[in-house]
Formats: C-alpha cells, sequence, structure tokens
C-alpha cells in the first residue's frame, strides 16, 4: 500500500516550490533531499543540536520538529539564503569568517541562522546577550569561543552598515 | 528516526478540527510540535491522524485584562515572554518562560501545548496550577473550563478527552500585594528542570509549585511554617524520585535549597 | 616579497563553501529520488541468542529492495569484520559480524539490513521484522566484568581479552625501600566522541566500467578502501572511496569497517543502484563507538621532596562487546600515563575487559585522558601527604631540558621505543602559574570564602605522543593554468587542513596561496595513506607535503633555469613566479614552467603551444630526460623513526556551590606546546574545542547503562554536551614552541591536548575546593552532593 501523498507549497529563500509529498515528511529532510538545499543539517533530529535551524517568517525553528505540510504558508530562510543576491557573505557570515567560528562546520548553518535572528532583535548585544543568543545550538569542534565572538563581530559589522546608511 | 505514517488534515474551523478528531479514536493534536514530534520521530508515538490545528483561526492571542491572562492556543511560548503587559498583570509568566527550553524551541511550542502535554518536568503546568488558572476545552458537546487542579490525572496524562482540544489557558491577575518568585537548577542551561520551584505569597498564604518532583505538577501549601521549616514541611509531602541526573535524596535537597530560594524572593523587603 | 605563511593565522579557505551551506557531507552526496535509502535492525537487548528471525512480514511492504540477514552474507562477508590491530598480547580478540550470527552482544548490534526507497519505508520495514530471542544475562560495567560470573564471549575466560604488562625494574623492590608510599583507587566512566554528524556511507557501482564508487564518513579512506574490495571480492583498483565533508570525527570514524560501511557497496552492487546509509542519533549512541571507561589501582613510593622511586599502576580498561582497534587504547593510557616526569621505577599491568556494551575504539586522547588523570591524581596525592605545594612536587619529577631525547624504557602504541624527541617542562609550568594566577589563589580564596563562596584551583600536566606512523603522501602538481592541486590521502574533519597544507605548499614552492588547492582523503588522488588519528595530520601529512612541494619546486627551477639560460642557485619562485634573483626582467611564471615541463605533440591552446614538438628541448636529448617525468609535479612521502611528543599544561579554578554542588568554571587556562605552529589561530580553535569536551567528559557526559545493559540516555536530551553556557566564558592560551628535531618543519601535533588533562584538572581544582577526596570521574552536581554527606559521615 502506498502512501498518500499531498500538494506541499514550499517558499524558501523566496523561491516557490509545488512538491507532492507524504505528510510525514519532515521539513528538514524536504528541504535537503526534496529542494536539494542540504546546508540545512541534521544533528539529532529531536530539536536539541540547533543544527537544523532555518527561519520562518524570521523567526528560528528547528525544521526537524516540523513537518513539511505545516510549513505552508510560511516564508522560510535557509542558510543558502543568507548571502546577499550577488554572492556577497552576509555579516554574520563574514564575521564567521574573521573569527574562526567553525571547523568541521556541521553545526554552521544552524548558528549562522539562529544569530542572524537573534541580531535583528538585537543588533547590539552585551556579551552575556551574545552568549544567550547561541546557547541553544550544540556545536562539538570549536568550544564556542569563537563563535561568541563572530556573533559580537557580526553586531560590530552590522553597526558600521548603519553607521554608513546604507 | 523517522515516524511512522500517519493522515493529515488542517482544519480551517474549530468544529472541522473536533470532528477530525471524532472520525479517529487514534487521531492526536499537532500544535507546536515540540513535544510531538520528537516521540513521532523516535516512534514512541504512532498517531493514525494528525489534527493540526495551527490554521484555526483566532487562537494566537495573548489577551491581558485586570483579571489575568488568557493565553491562546496558538500563542508560542515566545510570544507569552514578550508580552510586556502579561508580564506586568501576572509577572510569574516571564520569570517561568524563561526558562522554558531554549528561545528557538519558544518560538514554535505552544504554552498551551505545553499545559496539556501535563509534563510533570515542564514549567508552564506548574505555574498553571498554582496560580489556580484553568483551561478552556472544546469538545463535540460544547466547551468547557477545566481548573488547573482538575487537569493532572497522572504521569504526562491530562483530563482532556481525546477529542477535546484545548483552546485558551488563563493565568489568574497577580493580587495586589500579593507576590511570586521562580527559581530552578538544570544541568545544562536550557534543560528540563532538575528541580524547579515557583512561590506565590499572597494575602498571608504561603504556596510554592514544584517542577520535576513528583510525577505530576505539585503545590505544596507553606502557610504559616516558618521559612526555616519551610522545606522540610514540603518534603513532607513531596515524592521526589531519582534518575539518571539525580538521586532522590539530591532532589530533596534542591527542594530544599529552592523553597528557601523562593520564598524568600517573594517575601524579602522590595 | 611573499612573507611566510607558516605561523600566521590566515583565514580558512574551506569557510566560504561552508558559510553557504555548500558543504558536502555524506548525506548532501547523491540527493536523487533515485537513491535507495538503509536502515537497520539492531538488537533491543545486550545479550541474547538469536532464535528465528521473519522477515516474511517485510517483503510485501512497498518501497522495499532488500533485506538481509546474516544468511543472506557470503564469502568473505560472511567472516568476522576485521581486528585491525592484533597484538600478541591480546589473546582472545573477538569482532562481531557484519549482521549478527545466531547471538548479539551489545543493545544496539547490527542484525538486519533493509534498503528501501527512502528512509521512512526503511524504517517502516524494520519495525516489521520479527526476531525471537533468548535472552541472556549480561555483563555490565567493570565489577562485572572482573566477577566473571557471566561471560560476554563463551570462549573467553573471565572476560578478559588482554593482559599486558611493561616495567621498568623491580617496582616491588623500589617501593619497599621507598621513605613514603601511597595508594589510590580511580575510577573514569564511558564517553563518546559524539561528532554532530554520525556516520554515513553511500555507494555507488558503475557497470560501465566495473568500477565502485563509496563515499564514507570516516577517519581513513584507504583502510576502508582496502577492506571493501578484501569482503567484496573486488580488485584495489576496481574501489574509489571518496571521504566528503566530514561533521567532526574525535575518534569514531578511524575505526572501520563499520557494517554500514560494507552493507551499503554490497546493496550498490547488487541492485545496481546508488545506495546511501545516513546514521542517526540513535544509532549513534548504541553502535558507534564510546570511550574512557577505566578502573585504576596506583601504588606509589616517593622521597620526602615528592620525588617517584616507584609506580605501580594496575588498570582494567572496560573494552566493550568487541576489539576491532585492538589494545591501543589501553596501551596509550599505559605508556602516556608518565607524562612530563621520570619515576625510577615504572611497573604497568592492565587487562582489557569484554561487558555488553557498545564497543571502545579511540575518542580524543585515545586513553591519554586516563592515563593522564592516574599520573596526575597521585602527584596531587603526594603533595597533599607531604604538604606540599602541587606545582612544587610536579617541578621536582619533571623530565629536564637537556635530558632529551629521553627514552622512558616502554614500547609506545606504534610498536617503538617510547622516547620523548623535545620540551620544555619547567618553562611551561611557569607560563601556566602566570597565566592562571597560582601564587595569587590563596588571597583569592580568602576573598571568595569571606563572602561565602568556595572555589578550588587544580592544575594538570601531559605529554602526548603524536605524529604516529606508519606514513603520509603527498601529491603536488602545478598544472599550466599555475594553479597548484595537492593531495594527501589523511582524511579531514574540520582541521583546516585545506588551509594549513596550502600555507606549507605556498611557503615552499614559491606559489601564490590562493592558487593551491588541497584535497584530502580521496583515492583516486592518492591512494598511498594511512588515516587522521592521534594528533598525526600537521606532522605525518604536512611534512610529507612540504617535501613534496620541494621536489615540485626543484623541477621548476631546473626548467625554469634552462628556459631562462640561468644557473637554478640563482633563481627564486616568488608569487608564482620564476626569476632570475636581482633581474626581475628576466622571469617565466609557474604555469608556463608547467607547459614546459611536458612535452607535447598536440597542442590545445595557446600555452601548449610552447612546449610541442617543433618548439621546445635539445633536438639532440630525448624529449623526458631518462631521470625525468613529464609534468611539473612533486611526490613525496614522511615516514619517520618515532611519534614526536607535544606538551602542554591546563589550569583550572571552580566554584562549588556550599548548597547545591554545582560546579562552575571561573577560569581555564591553558599552556601548550606543539612544536612550530602552523596556523596558530587554527591550533587555538582545537584548543577550545579540545577544552569544551573536555568540561563536557569532566562535569557532565557519561554513558548510563542499567544493569540489563539498556543505555538510558541515547539521545541530546540526556547525554549532556555542553552547551556554551557549560563551557568557560574565555580560555587563556599561551604557547611553547619547542620544536621537533624528527621533521623538516619542526611540528608536533595538537588536536587531541584540549582534551588529555580534563578530567585530572577538574578532579584536582573540585579537590581543592571541597577538602574531599576526588577518586572518580565525571562528577555531577547529585555526585558531589553524595560525596560530601559520606565524608560528613567519615569525619564525623
Ligand atoms: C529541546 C527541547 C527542550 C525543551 N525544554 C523544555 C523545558 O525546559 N521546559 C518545558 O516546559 N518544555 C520544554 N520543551 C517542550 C516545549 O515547551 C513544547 O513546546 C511544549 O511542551 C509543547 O507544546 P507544543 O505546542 O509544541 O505541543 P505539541 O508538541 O504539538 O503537542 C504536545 C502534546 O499536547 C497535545 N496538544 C497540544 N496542543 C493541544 C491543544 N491545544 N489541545 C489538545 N491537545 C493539545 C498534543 O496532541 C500532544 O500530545 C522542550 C522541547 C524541546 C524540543
Ligand atoms: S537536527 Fe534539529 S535540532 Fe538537531
Ligand atoms: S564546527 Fe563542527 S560541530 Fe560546530
Amino acid at each position: 500500500m502506498s502512501e498518500a501523498l499531498l500538494d506541499v507549497r514550499l517558499s524558501v529563500n523566496g523561491v516557490v516550490h509545488d512538491l507532492r509529498l507524504p505528510a510525514r515528511r519532515l521539513l528538514s529532510d524536504a528541504l535537503r533531499h526534496d529542494l536539494g538545499l542540504t546546508g540545512t543539517h541534521v544533528g539529532c533530529e529531536h530539536g536539541v543540536c540547533g543544527a537544523c535551524t532555518v527561519l520562518a517568517d524570521g523567526r528560528a525553528v528547528r525544521a526537524c520538529l516540523m513537518f513539511a505540510v505545516s510549513a505552508v504558508g510560511l516564508e522560510l530562510t535557509t542558510v543558502e539564503g543568507l548571502a546577499d543576491g550577488d554572492g556577497t557573505l552576509s555579516n554574520v557570515q563574514q564575521a564567521f569568517v574573521e573569527c574562526h567560528g567553525l571547523q568541521c562546520g556541521f553545526c554552521t548553518p544552524g548558528f549562522l541562522t539562529t544569530i542572524t535572528a537573534g541580531l535583528r532583535e538585537n543588533p547590539h548585544p552585551t556579551h552575556e546577550e551574545a552568549r544567550d543568543m547561541i546557547a541553544g545550538n550544540l556545536c562539538r569542534c570549536t568550544g564556542y569561543q569563537n563563535i561568541v565572538k563572530a556573533v559580537e563581530r557580526a553586531a560590530e559589522l552590522g553597526s558600521h552598515e548603519r553607521a554608513e546608511g546604507s | 528516526m523517522k515516524p511512522a505514517p500517519f493522515d493529515y488534515v488542517r482544519p480551517g474551523s474549530l468544529a472541522d478540527a473536533l470532528a477530525a478528531l471524532s472520525d479517529d479514536p487514534g487521531a492526536k493534536v499537532l500544535a507546536g510540535g515540540q513535544s510531538l514530534v520528537p516521540l513521532l520521530s523516535m516512534r514512541l508515538a504512532a498517531p493514525s491522524t494528525l489534527v493540526d490545528i495551527n490554521g484555526l483561526p483566532g487562537l494566537d492571542g495573548v489577551e491581558v485584562t485586570d483579571d489575568g491572562v488568557r493565553v491562546g492556543a496558538l500563542a508560542r511560548h515566545a510570544d507569552v515572554l514578550a508580552h510586556d503587559e502579561a508580564a506586568r498583570v501576572q509577572p510569574l509568566l516571564r520569570l517561568a518562560l524563561s526558562h522554558v527550553a531554549h528561545p528557538t524551541i519558544r518560538n514554535r511550542g505552544t504554552t498551551v501545548g505545553s499545559i496539556v502535554h501535563a509534563d510533570a518536568a515542564a514549567e508552564m503546568p506548574v505555574v498553571l496550577t498554582l496560580l489556580g488558572g484553568s483551561v478552556e476545552v472544546a469538545g463535540p458537546s460544547g466547551t468547557r473550563t477545566v481548573p488547573a487542579d482538575e487537569l493532572y490525572v497522572g504521569p504526562l496524562e491530562s483530563s482532556l478527552a481525546h477529542d477535546e482540544i484545548a483552546t485558551s489557558a488563563f493565568f489568574p491577575a497577580l493580587a495586589p500585594g500579593a507576590r511570586v518568585a521562580f527559581a530552578e537548577i538544570a544541568r545544562r542551561h536550557g534543560d528540563y528542570a532538575l528541580v524547579g520551584a515557583a512561590a506565590l505569597v499572597e494575602g498571608g498564604t504561603v504556596r510554592v509549585g514544584y517542577v520535576s518532583v513528583n510525577d505530576v505538577p505539585v503545590v505544596v501549601d507553606l502557610t504559616g511554617v516558618p521559612v526555616e521549616q519551610m522545606a522540610d514541611a514540603a518534603l513532607a509531602q513531596l515524592e521526589p524520585a531519582g534518575d539518571i541526573h539525580a538521586t532522590a535524596d539530591y532532589r530533596a535537597q534542591l527542594v530544599r535549597v529552592l523553597t528557601e530560594r523562593v520564598v524568600r524572593e517573594a517575601t524579602a523587603d522590595e | 616579497m611573499t612573507t611566510k605563511l607558516m605561523g600566521t593565522g590566515v583565514q580558512r579557505v574551506e569557510d566560504q563553501r561552508f558559510l553557504r551551506g555548500l558543504g558536502r557531507y555524506a548525506d548532501d552526496v547523491a540527493v536523487d529520488a533515485s537513491t535507495l535509502h538503509c536502515a537497520v535492525l539492531r538488537s533491543p537487548h545486550a545479550h541474547a541468542r538469536i532464535v528465528d528471525i521473519d522477515v516474511a512480514d517485510v517483503l510485501d511492504v512497498d518501497g522495499v529492495h532488500a533485506v538481509w540477514t546474516y544468511d543472506d552474507l557470503t564469502g568473505p562477508m560472511a567472516d568476522p569484520l576485521p581486528l585491525l590491530i592484533p597484538h600478541p598480547a591480546l589473546t582472545h580478540g573477538r569482532t562481531q559480524y557484519a549482521l549478527a550470527k545466531d547471538e548479539v552482544n551489545y543493545m544496539g548490534e547490527a542484525i538486519a539490513f533493509v534498503v528501501a526507497d527512502d528512509r521512512y519505508v526503511a524504517e517502516d520495514a524494520v519495525g516489521r521484522i520479527k526476531v525471537t530471542y533468548d535472552v541472556l544475562p549480561p555483563v555490565v560495567g567493570i565489577a562485572a566484568a572482573r566477577a566473571a560470573d557471566r561471560l560476554v564471549h563463551d570462549d573467553v575466560p573471565g572476560n578478559v581479552g588482554a593482559r599486558m604488562e611493561q616495567n621498568t625494574g623491580d617496582v616491588e623492590a623500589a617501593l619497599a625501600a621507598a621513605p613514603h608510599r601511597l595508594t589510590l583507587d580511580l575510577d573514569v566512566e564511558r564517553s563518546a566522541c559524539m561528532p554532530l554528524e554520525g556516520r554515513g556511507t553511500v555507494a555507488r557501482w558503475d557497470p560501465d566500467i566495473d568500477r565502485l564508487q563509496v563515499w564514507t564518513s570516516t577517519q581513513t579512506s584507504t583502510g576502508v578502501r582496502a577492506v571493501v574490495a578484501v569482503k567484496l571480492g573486488l580488485d584495489l583498483r576496481q574501489v574509489d572511496v571518496i571521504t566528503p565533508d566530514v561533521g567532526g570525527g574525535f575518534g569514531v570514524k578511524i575505526n572501520h569497517p563499520w557494517p554500514e560501511e560494507l552493507l551499503v557497496p554490497l546493496a550498490a552492487r547488487t541492485l545496481g543502484r546508488t545506495v546511501k546509509f545516513t546514521e542517526d542519533r540513535r544509532e549513534h549512541f548504541i553502535s558507534s563507538a564510546h570511550e574512557r571507561g577505566q578502573v585504576q589501582h596506583i601504588e606509589v613510593g616517593f622521597d620526602d621532596d615528592g620525588r617517584l622511586l616507584a609506580l605501580d599502576v594496575m588498570f582494567w580498561h572496560d573494552h566493550g562487546a568487541y576489539t576491532p582497534y585492538g589494545l591501543i587504547v589501553p596501551i596509550i593510557t599505559s605508556t602516556q600515563l608518565l607524562g612530563p616526569y621520570k619515576p625510577d621505577v615504572y611497573r604497568v599491568v592492565f587487562e582489557s575487559l569484554y561487558t555488553n556494551t557498545v564497543m571502545v575504539t579511540p575518542y580524543r586522547g585515545a586513553g591519554r585522558p586516563q592515563g593522564c588523570y592516574a599520573m596526575e591524581r597521585t602527584m596531587d596525592a603526594i603533595a597533599a601527604e607531604l604538604g606540599k605545594d602541587r606545582t612544587e612536587v610536579r617541578a621536582t619529577n619533571f623530565i629536564q631540558p637537556d635530558e632529551f631525547p629521553f627514552e622512558q624504557g616502554l614500547v609506545f602504541q606504534d610498536g617503538r621505543e617510547l622516547t620523548y624527541d623535545s620540551g620544555d617542562y619547567p618553562a611551561s609550568l611557569e607560563k601556566i602559574k602566570a597565566l592562571i594566577g597560582w601564587d595569587d589563589f590563596p588571597a583569592y580564596r580568602a576573598e571568595m570564602a569571606a563572602q561565602g563562596r568556595r572555589v578550588g584551583i587544580g592544575l594538570a600536566c601531559y605529554v602526548e605522543g603524536t605524529g604516529v606512523g606508519p606514513y603520509e603522501g603527498a601529491h603536488v602538481h602545478v598544472e599550466t593554468s599555475g594553479k597548484v592541486k595537492v593531495a594527501t590521502g589523511l582524511t579531514t574533519q574540520g582541521q583546516g587542513h585545506a588551509t594549513v597544507f596550502a600555507q606549507l605548499v605556498a611557503d615552499e614552492l614559491g606559489c601564490r596561496f590562493e592558487d593551491v588547492e588541497v584535497v584530502t582523503g580521496d583515492t583516486r588522488r592518492m591512494p598511498y595513506a594511512v588515516g587522521t588519528f592521534a594528533s598525526r595530520a600537521a606532522v605525518m601529512s604536512g611534512s610529507a607535503i612540504h617535501l613534496a612541494a620541494r621536489k615540485a619546486k626543484q623541477k621548476a627551477l631546473t626548467i625554469a633555469a634552462e628556459a631562462l639560460e640561468a644557473s637554478p642557485d640563482d633563481l627564486q619562485i616568488v608569487d608564482g613566479v620564476v626569476s632570475v634573483k636581482g633581474s626581475p626582467g628576466s622571469a617565466i611564471d609557474l604555469g608556463t614552467v608547467a607547459v614546459l615541463s611536458n612535452p607535447l605533440r598536440y597542442a590545445f591552446d595557446e600555452a601548449s603551444k610552447a612546449a610541442t614538438q617543433f618548439t621546445v628541448g635539445d633536438a639532440s636529448k630525448p624529449p623526458v630526460a631518462e631521470d625525468e617525468e613529464p609534468g611539473l609535479e612533486g611526490t613525496d612521502f614522511y615516514s619517520p623513526e618515532r611519534s614526536t611528543f607535544a606538551s602542554g599544561m591546563h589550569a583550572v579554578i571552580v566554584e562549588t556551590d556550599p548548597l547545591t554542588a554545582e560546579i562552575t568554571v571561573l577560569k581555564y587556562a591553558v599552556v601548550h606546546d606543539c612544536g612550530k605552529l602552523i596556523n596558530p589561530t587554527i591550533v587555538e580553535g582545537q584548543i577550545h574545542g579540545g577544552v569544551a569536551q573536555g568540561v563536557g567528559g569532566a562535569l557532565y557526559e557519561r554513558m548510563v547503562y542499567d544493569e540489563s545493559g539498556q543505555l538510558l540516555n541515547a539521545s541530546f536530551m540526556d547525554f549532556l554536551m555542553p552547551y556554551v553556557t557549560e563551557v568557560p566564558d574565555g580560555i587563556d592560551i599561551d604557547h611553547l614552541e619547542t620544536p621537533s628535531p624528527l621533521n623538516p618543519l619542526g611540528i608536533k601535533g595538537a588536536g587531541e591536548a584540549g582534551v588529555i588533562p580534563s578530567a585530572a584538572v577538574f578532579a584536582s581544582a573540585i579537590e581543592d575546593a571541597e577538602g574531599l577526596p576526588i577518586t572518580a570521574m565525571p562528577i555531577s552536581p547529585s555526585d558531589l552532593f553524595h560525596l560530601r554527606l559520606a565524608h560528613a559521615e567519615e569525619t564525623s
């Protein structure tokens, strides 16, 4: 007996995709396997590690704790959608390069999305707030030291931009 | 870790949602999914139908009146936490919610979902119980109001019937002159608490609610007990258990420490 | 003039891909609806006989392509998996089958393998397989293994896989003669590497060329290649193993082959389809390897200064249900235990024991953390016994800078003499004391005590044998575009090899850093390699790459000298241009040299016209000289006589809550000597990560098995890997650079250092704060609370 397929329209990084998926397809799997957006990673599938974090209407959410069918109507942003159209890295991405904020890179997409949303909400975090911003994501490689620095650096890059009035 | 197959409906009205639940005894409500989806993925639960209530209109509000705060079934933890008016009318909401998981989980998980999920390790069921709040429930034969002290019947078990939907939870306002405090100890920041305690000091009464101590949300009345003896008085009514993170004795110690901490905080001179 | 890149914190080149979501990890390969996916039925029991497996219900599940059990395996696939590192002391080595035959020995052991359209359907199918078990009582924990009331394997008496002894003299006599003696009993529990990406394997069989392509998340692509070929009955030449980006390894991915690393290629070949296995987190907990569990008994004799006269260590190592990786972990514990010290006489005996739990293979540090813990706890105990400062007792026992090379008189994990090449331990000690504020601590403690706060300070020293052999190789190829393609066979799991190796090539060859592209772990590009473990990548491949680049450079100079009509000695290569020193007009770029290096019959573009037979060469000589080869390339291998020994010291200040027994890190300091630094930013990153893992291992993480052998915390909810909120806010790092004399760059390994002293340093600091002995690690607040109760009872 074949499983029923549902029409699912997903809007990801500004592009609309029409898919036919079983109801149980996790959003993380739909992004990765059905849309080929493999930048969203899967580290636990129970909501703890944060590697699968994407933005839904600008808010960070766990893609492994949502079904693709329930994401209908949400504007999704994945790591692939963070850089500018011309390929320029976003401030958060740039800060990760400058601060050596990643090693194996597996956790990185989840940190980038989380911090992107976090800095939008709080563009000038204190050191404590910078740490809190990433407190729900696991990284096994970096010991977080340079990720915290990257949050602070991204905030700095953001304020330069605002100062320049761009 | 992938869920077993299920049928999926996303009704546009409460009536349709209730009908979908009635139609299938194996159906389950899907709200934020932050508790349910992990259970499905680990195949610890396998409902035959998921009734996704995220498309229901009018349930995402947080309404604040002088009487209290009404939280709609689709209001996310983050919405309630960020609500300044709600925090003013009932400060315990914000105090406790900031301990619920991590911000990303709070962006999706609903406060009402947490309340009906009835996990004794969760903060909000204890808060609701301590404050004497209630849940508004819609079912096939209409709506009813379930007071918090009739809501929790067993471990991870609420008194909601399978075909009922909680539409909102109501947290009474803090009475003039009353005080609250919240504290918890977790292994890692953001984890479920090893022990949490919430105090409500109101017109001479002192009541403390406990997270992760008994197997259901529990509140102890400590009115009239001297502060130094409160912990023992509380423990006499509690059944702290051991698990892989804390022995029963250590939990009892945390009950002692946190009882005193929250009561002192709620009674300290401002 | 290009400045040397060696020693500078160059930004990583690999980051560009990772930050855009363009990394390619195993599960990102072959993302295509036609790829088949696998799931594995795993034993729910720790110990059981398999009476019957009924797969009848699975066959009619729509979308299932294959269901295999042991009975479906033939030839070499039906034999046990290899015992990778045999050792004479491993008298009772046992390995599992790709799919369990007749019995299972740990919860999680693979029993059946399903291939289906997607993972969802594969899991549905697994759920329909019915297995009848005859459940046997399990052996869980070292005490049960030693008691041997029950056996894991019927034919392994006493559950003892190996017993091994090494000594440097008559320890009993030395103990008897020592003015002071102490005995310690210590315990370390199990943890695990827990990379954020689990295991993953993808395979594709190409019938047109009779060739198998395997992508696997491994630390050794050549190791996997060899075993896949043998098990599938293929020639080595028919198997390519490509290591894609790897989301962390930390040791667990050096063990091979995992059952799925064989079953996936077999399925790909059998079904003629691309097949993928991606391990989920629960599987990683119950079927990938763990490490650390040991019980240790130490007797030590010392003089009035605390000088070690006799050290007698017995320990019991829990290796789980099987021994695919031999005795490497306990051998490392037993040898690296000595650290920077030189006891007059040392004896070590260990037993490596079977239990019905997940098998044990190296986890970052690989037995060193346990050895360091044993030694450093001993140092602290001696200091306490003599009423001396802990740093003083250590200093008394240090090997001195003028004593190198220093022979410990033992045989190391590589079968070679344990000989330290270089180091400066007294200098490290001075640095760490300054960094942590050792001498000011008493005042700080008093100040905190006045506020009702309880603090403690701890210190631990280690020596780490890094860069073990046998060898690594490298291939450096300058293309006609001037781009430099570099390949080395070992694999990368986040260490930034594409950056540091490019730094080495740019420095040695004289090309531009941006023009270098490094490929690791691809057997098509470098079929001779060993793997990434034991902090060996920089030392081994770094040295090989340096040597290969030198060869390419020599060749470039020879060819350019001819073209420029100059002597090679007068040439320099800067930014990819070969020029005559002092006359910059006389120059040729490396791309052109590459063109000239390959005499052509056919021109295919403008540049190649310069290399055709009517344009180049001395018509009186063969176009390719007798001792030359076409192409501007260099291949070389590095194979050192023995390991090089990095060292370091960690210190920590902790606060313990008098009421809740919570343990907080206030300050963490590291002094580290890994010889010459290639990229200090990357080395510091390695230390940060190691320290965080160490904090996890000391204060949060453990594998909790119940008596029936069920792993109770097989999820990230309950296996408490630290978030940022649990690691120190800032780690103070200072470097010492004592060059290794063993390799051309003077480097030593750095990958594991951050984690080695953690258990020791935290035990030391907590003991200092609490004034009660800490003998078991990790330690949770609940544990500490009970230690206090027990201590209060004892002393009242
Ligand atoms: C990593 C992680 C950490 C967490 N940590 C904490 C923590 O520290 N403290 C804490 O309290 N929680 C924690 N949670 C749980 C989180 O708060 C959940 O969101 C919440 O418990 C459930 O809300 P939900 O909307 O996600 O419900 P769902 O997961 O959708 O549903 C949960 C259950 O309630 C039922 N249900 C939900 N809504 C209704 C309704 N309106 N009417 C009837 N039935 C309904 C569902 O059928 C289901 O049985 C954590 C979750 C994760 C993934
Ligand atoms: S994969 Fe979603 S949180 Fe880990
Ligand atoms: S960089 Fe590897 S897990 Fe974070």
